[in-house]
């Protein structure tokens, strides 16, 4: 229970010094380049001073956080032009189209790595085990932007079997816009389902499988190299060959004594690829257009739109810390002895 | 298994060449992928190189060298030659525009790998090589020395220095990817200095890190104590006793670093954030061809070559560089020997 605590007191210590880091950058901008961080109008873009003296953006440091942090923490983060919201309501709209992204690509990439890690232990050095690692090399070697444009050529360009944007055909968003359409969970396959709409179910399924794809086949490469090492080392260890000697079935020994302890260090690298998915989506949902965070933050950067850039630091520094906490406990929870040592 | 390795019987080892038959650099050289990576590695150094005599200059670029209409640039005994080679001017970076037509062309004879918004693909590949390989140096160098110097401080005198550079390492490895160098470059306009700022602004953390864990470990040693208790400096002791041992693991983060950074920035081109329009980077070649995923109607893959040759040239980069970083990391690791 110690251990936990201690974990969860880490997280308000990360996110402080983060924002004051933030915070401390945006000194570098004049106080009408912060002010505009809050302008909505063009009225309010002509009356500048008044948005400085209101804020205090030509206060002292100090004063400039304490009064950001109160307003960041009541939910006002300022507007965004590249959304043209502002950015806390930016972020309730886009999140669940990038968290949909993200969990369909996660549990594919844990699965095969673990899978194709697996397959390429128990084949060490033959053939299989060889051409699987060169796949991984070849994986981890393609930037997500390079695989990305490269799937968008072959499958939408050349062979047109998948879409190449968006997460909905134009026809399904009329729908998704229709008043009946209730929006349970903002995730358009969850949400399709719940509504009874098959065709609009398939067609956002259409949709996600490139996106997906791209994270699938650079992320597993990594899962798939600590699988392999994991499950080697183990299978070096005494309780194996113990397992073996008392003449258990070779699929009981892998299946349930080898396999089973080379997984506990997934779970922290589990935690490690969601982390690097946030990257990914960044580019990913640049690329396919899929109206995701990432592909907010990508244009708030293209378009000097500070607040929508610190907003969507913001949310990822959260999503890294909240993940690593719970990849943490989890952590404890599946290997006793973090817990007591 | 190295006892079935042939014991190579050298002439006496000379101290300097000591380092090639050492025991991690020969287990690197009997390594295949290993091999092929440095192979790649040093076709790509050769290519960035030698630009001027791969892809010659023309227009402003040409001017700029000195070079006059008509005479070629293949004449060592010119000044132009060796100014290409070793310190071309900044125009020479800019791609060769071929037409003004932005739908690309194929490949002709005036432009090997085609056009793409009317710029010279190959000119761009070529002289994107430099462009990588050397804003990979220039940020490695950066990140290199200030992560050191960081890293010894932070476990030297270690106390609230020590703590207050740790919550920032911490902060900056929470950030995934290239997130953060995203944000940074944003916040301050795209420039090639806020580029390299932006990247060293989260670089130096790893440098950092390395050497702190490793001041830690060897301040305690003995031999540090003796050397203190001698009367050596501070800075004696960090120089000296200390950054010395760890040379390998700095060492191996340098390979991997200078793969990833120039994939950093072609990334952070491809997103718009880089250089200038026209610059030739790779990243920038890629963000072209997001134009013409789709050839015209029943020639689908009619502009194949606006995607194919960067995307070839950063795949080879990539692997490359992260075979030699395998390479390294399984050669110095200290648990296999």
């Amino acid at each position: 229970m110690v251990f936990f605590l201690k974990r969860l007191l880490q997280l308000p210590v990360v996110m402080l010094t983060l924002t004051l880091l933030i915070v401390g950058l945006l000194q570098f901008l004049s106080p009408a380049e912060r002010a505009s961080a809050y302008v909505t109008s063009d009225a309010q873009a002509r009356n500048l001073d008044l948005i400085i003296r209101d804020r205090g953006l030509d206060q002292p440091f100090p004063i400039q956080y304490g009064r950001w942090l109160s307003a960041a923490l009541q939910g006002d983060l300022g507007f965004s032009k590249a959304s043209n919201k502002p950015v806390t309501e930016t972020i309730r709209e886009r999140l669940p189209a990038t968290a949909e992204l993200a969990l369909a690509a996660a549990f594919p990439i844990i699965v095969c790595g673990i899978w194709l890690g697996t397959t390429a232990a128990l084949h060490k050095n033959r053939f299989l085990d060889r051409f699987l690692r060169l796949m991984a090399t070849a994986g981890f070697s393609l930037p997500t932007f390079v695989l990305g444009i490269l799937l968008l050529v072959i499958f939408y360009g050349a062979l047109g079997w998948f879409p190449g944007n968006g997460n909905l055909s134009v026809l399904y968003q009329i729908t998704l816009a229709s008043p009946e359409f209730h929006r349970y969970t903002g995730m358009v396959t969850v949400d399709s389902l719940l509504n009874g709409q098959w065709a609009m179910w398939l067609d956002a399924l259409h949709h996600l499988v490139l996106p997906a794809l791209t994270l699938i086949l650079t992320s597993s490469a990594v899962i798939l190299k600590v699988m392999r090492a994991q499950l080697l080392e183990v299978l070096k260890s005494d309780y194996v060959r113990t397992a073996r000697a008392k003449g258990l079935a070779e699929r009981v020994v892998i299946g349930k004594h080898a396999r089973r302890n080379a997984l506990l260090p997934i779970v922290t690298f589990s935690g490690f690829v969601f982390i690097g998915l946030l990257g990914g989506v960044l580019f990913t949902e640049t690329i396919f257009g899929y109206p995701g965070i990432g592909e907010w933050g990508g244009q708030a950067a293209l378009r000097f739109d500070v607040p929508g850039v610190i907003g969507f630091a913001l949310l990822n520094a959260v999503v890294v810390v909240v993940v690593s906490t719970l990849t943490d406990v989890l952590y404890g929870i599946v290997d006793p002895r973090v817990r007591f040592s | 298994m190295s006892l079935t390795l042939p014991k190579t019987v050298s002439a006496p080892s000379s101290r300097r060449f000591g380092w090639w038959t050492s025991k991690p650099i020969v287990r690197m050289r009997r390594d295949r992928a290993t091999m092929t990576g440095v192979a790649l590695v040093l076709a790509f150094a050769l290519i960035a190189l030698l630009a001027p005599l791969i892809a010659p200059p023309q227009g402003n670029c040409a001017r700029d060298l000195g070079i006059p209409a008509g005479s070629s640039i293949y004449h060592p005994a010119r000044s132009a030659f060796w100014r290409a080679v070793l310190a071309a001017p900044p125009s020479c970076y800019q791609i060769t525009r071929v037409t003004f037509d932005p739908v690309p062309a194929p490949p002709s004879r005036t432009a090997w790998f085609g056009t793409s918004q009317g710029y010279d693909i190959f000119y761009g590949i070529v002289w994107g090589t430099r462009t990588m390989l050397r804003m990979g140096l220039i940020i490695v160098a950066i990140n290199l020395i200030l992560g050191t110097v960081i890293g010894l401080i932070s476990g030297f005198y270690r106390g609230v220095v020590d703590l207050v550079i740790q919550r920032v390492i911490d902060v900056i490895f929470a950030f995934p990817g290239l997130i953060l160098t995203v944000v940074l470059v944003a916040l301050f306009k795209p420039s090639t200095g806020t580029i390299i700022l932006a990247f060293v602004a989260t670089g130096w953390a790893s440098y950092a890190r390395i050497l702190r864990g490793d001041v830690l470990r060897v301040r305690e040693l003995e031999f540090v104590d003796a050397a203190r208790s001698l009367g050596a400096s501070d800075l004696r002791l960090m120089l000296v006793h200390i950054v010395p041992n760890s040379l390998t693991s700095l060492l191996t983060q340098v390979v991997l670093d200078l793969g990833t950074v120039p994939l950093g920035i072609a990334a952070l081109s491809f997103l718009g954030l880089g250089f200038p329009v026209g610059y030739a980077d790779w990243g920038q070649l890629l963000n072209f061809a997001r134009a013409w995923i789709q050839g015209p109607p029943g020639q689908p893959l009619a502009y194949w070559y606006v995607t194919l040759f960067p995307t070839l040239a950063i795949l080879c980069f990539s692997l490359g560089w992260n075979l030699v970083g395998d390479g390294a990391r399984d050669a110095f690791d200290p648990r296999d020997n």
